[in-house]
């Protein structure tokens, strides 16, 4: 079992990676290498589940955006799923709600 | 109901021990009344501002000194949380220390854009004897 991600599954073509806990300065090198390996795979979904992230800090955001040029760059989509209030306060102070995809329902993130 | 506090510590340059300052702070700032959303913000912009000092003042040595204070502050009738933190690293110049522009989406650098975006006062100076001083305020009721 992994530190970072609790859970990485695999739904038909999409993988699902779920991180957990509060990402900051001490989690999130340990969540870029996780997430680096799963994306080596080249999903050509990836939905990474937010659920369980309680905080996340400046440091986890460059990770999500280091995962979205890593999916962009092979052709792949990226989602993120039902970020918490903190964590979308963070997005949004960052302004970048807008730039990632993001869905609230998790069967409507698997069928997009 | 007991004033709130003065809350001074020091912790090592760990980011093992952000979790720890983060804490600190939003129980402060619940004490002062700040609403659970703002209180939220005041310790992300804390925890940024040590992220920088590990990143940049200590250029990522775990094992050196950070005097933190949480203080209450209240002036012309309206209060709110003041939060100062002191390094001994590398003594930046204020005046280079500025958020990026968030138009050009990449890993990095947002910190700063942070801090003062959630902060209503924010002020680097170089501190006597090397290293930097950080001073923040957040008013209530001041988005």
């Amino acid at each position: 079992m992994s530190k970072a991600l609790r859970d990485v599954r695999q739904v038909g073509s999409t993988t699902v990676a779920v991180p957990a806990g509060e990402v900051d300065l001490q989690q999130s090198p340990g969540l870029y290498r996780e997430m680096m390996a799963v994306c080596k795979g080249k999903p050509s979904k990836l939905i990474i589940d937010l659920r369980e992230v309680s905080y996340m800090d400046s440091s986890g955001v460059s990770t999500l955006v280091e995962v979205f040029r890593m999916v962009n760059g092979y052709g792949g989509s990226l989602i993120l799923l039902a970020p918490t209030d903190r964590v979308r306060s963070m997005f949004e102070i960052a302004k970048l709600d807008q730039f990632f995809t993001i869905f609230e329902d998790e069967q409507e993130a698997m069928k997009a | 109901m007991a004033l709130p506090k003065c809350v001074e510590m020091r912790v090592l340059s760990d980011p093992a021990n952000l979790r720890v300052v983060r804490e600190a702070v939003r129980r402060s700032a619940g004490e002062v009344g700040f609403s659970e959303a703002d209180t939220e913000q005041i310790a992300l912009a804390v925890d940024e501002a040590l992220a920088n000092v590990i990143k940049h003042g200590y250029d990522q040595q775990y094992d050196q000194p950070i005097d933190i204070r949480i203080e209450p502050v209240a002036e012309s009738g309206r209060s709110g949380l003041g939060l100062f933190i002191r390094d001994f690293g590398a003594t930046v110049d204020p005046e280079t220390i500025c958020g990026r522009d968030l138009a050009d989406v990449r890993p990095g650098g947002l910190g700063v854009h942070i801090i003062t975006s959630v902060m209503d006062e924010v002020r680097y100076e170089s501190a006597e004897g090397g290293g930097t001083r950080l001073s923040m305020v957040k008013w209530r009721g001041h988005e």
